[in-house]
């Protein structure tokens, strides 16, 4: 056992020497050039603390549902989240007949019915959230030839490379947050201004914490005081940030509280298990030199 | 070894009337419980079933994954975001399957990195040694196979860039890739014929288990000194010896395993993997999967031609011959002695081996520019070299430690002072209290 801990370490070790020599030389490389950046994002994204992160983590209900809010008024206008059904709303903590209500307010293309005509209905808790556009052609076009990202899963479909050895510490800190950072940065990036000499192109807005270059499409779209919140949370645009960051973590990962309450009781069990085939391990080859 | 030397009584009388008909309880008998494995066996040889219980849970997952999966370019990626969302336990059927299949590769890695630090493909062991690289070969064909199956952009691009391999193979490499994907492109052939082989390739690799354990049987283990067995004092019985102390290893293994599932599912995944598959746009990086990560390093390092051969072609050679180095390994190595233990120098040269693993599958990771291609160039001359140079030169100008007479003598040379029983008692261990 020793043996192999040893030589883990020894593997660790070079590595490491080899993975920091190698970061080393290709930082040399590159010559710094603030207004011509070759990586993106400029700015790494800036970690929150979120009551959801590590083994116990939680969504917090109110926080959910402030972040559907911004969605409702703010996102779903250009964004749709084509995955997620009303119904599954019963984990921010509404009650049936709240949902029942909430899908109402949605009008619902169906068809076609028995005389073979679509029609439009109210929505029912078993709908998925309707889509702001028909179809992507249509969304792409009124939005300057790019279709805005479904949000279904935009939580776990965004994340900036974490690097060496970051990524290695992530497994002790189980950080898996690295999609609603991400969001919550861009979102109240918005308000940086660029490097002298930076060429933004035309119809595009700059923001260091864009993954794919200096600047992006979609305009800034929160500001101060655009949504109501009625429980007394401020209304800013980083608290808005937040909140749908944290809505869209729940929209791409539902069952992430049931999975860590299920996975501490199986590491607890298998700890006991294991403790107590290493006791029979060690009786069974009592006086057994080996 | 286990040849012949049966000690199976039946006892009562449904035994006796199987034993008579189908010996299959004979069999399990003499293979599971009475089977002598050698008494200094260490946790490096608890993969093997760590690896048997890894294969029957992607298995098990696999199927039931299978009966909510749709294989058709429409309905692919929605299908498993409803195995994730709506089926009853689906996200743990599905995050148990997919990281699952990352620590079916740590299992493996570790199990061949063992055969190599102790020299256990070395005669009588070389069929058992082959068998295995056929296992690990099948095993990367079914998991690439099953990383398309989501239909996200890394699934599709990766399938693209893989498949594009084979075009560089003269002649017939055009005719390969369109059988492959069914078509000029990767799409719903491709997808749906993937689809297939992914749920034949596991049963295949069960069937090469059959013959790997098999083997394993008639040639006995090796062990840690790489001494062969000689006397019944050199053994244990696999039951309740090995079985114990692989049970231990398996829930140590499986306590990682679920650290993975259950806290950081997403970590060995391409958040890139959850954007559907869009054939216009093309990922920043296309990256595959950590454990073919060296083999994409080695790929990408033949950046020049040589002679006739292209870089292209040169660089699947590479990668293929990568591979292929592993089949050779039992007749490359010239040692008379097989474990690193009592080698100094080719111990260094392992450890150094590992190191350069490591570092081609970080390379992988890179993008293929700058430094990091000189690097791994290197990297890959070192890969070539362990095999072609350190492993047949060292065998011939090294001088081994001294070894010990027997697997007895070795351990009771560690054990010395500490207490360690007299030899003959392992030989009947029915009689301790």
């Amino acid at each position: 056992m020793k043996k192999i801990l040893t030589s883990l370490a020894l593997i660790g070790l070079v590595a490491a020497g080899t993975g920091a020599a190698g970061t080393w030389a290709i930082a040399a490389e590159e010559a710094h050039n603030a207004a011509a950046p070759t990586h993106f994002p400029i700015d790494e994204p800036k970690e929150i603390s979120w009551s959801f992160a590590g083994p116990f983590g939680t969504y917090d209900k109110g926080q959910l549902q402030r972040g559907l809010k911004v969605y409702k008024e703010v996102c779903s206008a250009c964004h749709s989240m084509n995955l997620v059904a009303f119904r599954t709303l019963s984990d921010l903590g509404y009650s049936d007949a709240q949902i029942k209500t909430l899908s109402a307010e949605y009008t619902i293309h169906d068809g076609p019915n028995d005389a073979g005509d679509m029609f439009d209905r109210p929505g029912k808790p078993s709908d998925h959230f309707p889509a702001p556009f028909a179809n992507e052609q249509a969304a792409a076009s009124a939005n300057g030839g790019a279709a805005p990202p479904d949000m279904s899963l935009l939580a776990k479909a965004r994340g900036v490379e974490r690097g060496f050895p970051q990524f290695f510490f992530d497994i002790f800190t189980q950080y898996a947050a690295g999609g609603p950072d991400y969001i919550h940065s861009l979102l109240t990036g918005y308000d940086e201004t660029p490097p002298a000499g930076m060429v933004i192109p035309e119809g595009t807005h700059y923001n260091p914490y864009f993954m794919s270059g200096v600047s992006l499409k979609m305009p800034k779209p929160l500001s101060d005081g655009q949504v109501t919140y009625d429980d007394g949370s401020p209304q800013t645009v980083d608290q808005y940030s937040r909140d749908v960051s944290a809505f869209l973590m729940w929209a791409a990962e539902p069952h992430m509280e049931d999975r860590k309450k299920t996975g501490f009781r199986v590491l607890v069990f298998l700890l006991l298990f294991g403790a107590l085939v290493y006791l029979t391990k060690r009786k069974v080859w009592e006086g057994v030199a080996h | 070894m286990s040849e012949g030397h049966s000690t199976y009584t039946p006892k009562t009388g449904i035994e006796r009337w199987f034993d008579a008909r189908l010996p299959l309880p004979r069999l399990v008998y003499d293979s599971f419980i009475a089977y002598p494995v050698p008494r200094n066996l260490n946790y490096a040889w608890t993969f093997g079933g760590i690896l048997a219980i890894m294969l029957v849970s992607q298995i098990i997952t696999g199927i039931v994954l299978a009966m909510h999966y749709a294989a058709d370019t429409s309905l692919a990626f929605d299908s498993v975001e409803k195995i994730m969302r709506d089926v009853n336990s689906g996200w743990l059927l599905r995050y148990l399957h997919a990281t699952g299949a990352s620590f079916f590769f740590v299992a493996v890695y570790v199990h061949i990195f063992r055969g190599l630090y102790y020299g256990s493909y070395k005669a009588p062991r070389e069929l058992l040694w082959i068998l295995g690289c056929i296992i690990y070969l099948l095993m990367m064909a079914t998991a690439f196979m099953g990383y398309v199956l989501p239909w996200g952009q890394m699934s599709f691009w990766g399938a693209t860039v893989i498949t594009g391999f084979f075009s560089a193979i003269p002649l017939v490499g055009e005719w390969i890739q369109q059988l492959l994907l069914g078509g000029f492109a990767v799409d719903n052939p491709t997808l749906n014929r993937f689809f297939s082989l992914h749920y034949l390739l596991p049963f295949m690799i069960a069937g090469v288990v059959v013959l790997h354990v098999w083997a394993l049987h008639v040639v006995g283990q090796s062990n840690p000194t790489g001494i062969e067995v000689k006397s019944k004092t050199d053994t244990v019985a696999f039951t309740p010896y090995a079985t114990i102390k692989d049970a231990f290893g398996m829930i140590v293994f499986l306590f990682f395993f679920a650290y993975f599932v259950f806290y950081i599912p997403n970590f060995l995944m391409a958040p890139d993997n959850y954007i559907v598959a869009n054939p216009l746009k093309t990922p920043a990086h296309i990256v595959p999967e950590w454990y073919f990560l060296p083999f994409y390093a080695i790929l990408r390092a033949i950046t020049f031609n040589i002679g006739p051969i292209n870089s292209k072609l040169g660089g699947v050679i590479c990668m293929f011959g990568a591979i292929v180095m592993l089949f050779l390994v039992p007749w490359l190595d010239t040692s008379k002695v097989r474990s690193a233990v009592y080698r100094p120098w080719y111990k260094l040269f392992f450890w150094l081996f590992v190191a350069d693993a490591i570092l081609l599958g970080w390379l992988g990771s890179q993008p293929a520019e700058g430094s990091y291609v000189f690097m791994a160039q290197m990297a890959t001359l070192f890969y070539f070299a362990f095999f072609l140079v350190a492993l047949p030169v060292l065998g011939l100008i090294e001088t081994p430690r001294r070894l010990p007479n027997s697997i007895t003598e070795a351990v009771l040379e560690k054990n010395k002072g500490g207490g360690g029983h007299p030899a003959g008692a392992t030989a009947a261990p029915e009689t301790k209290g």
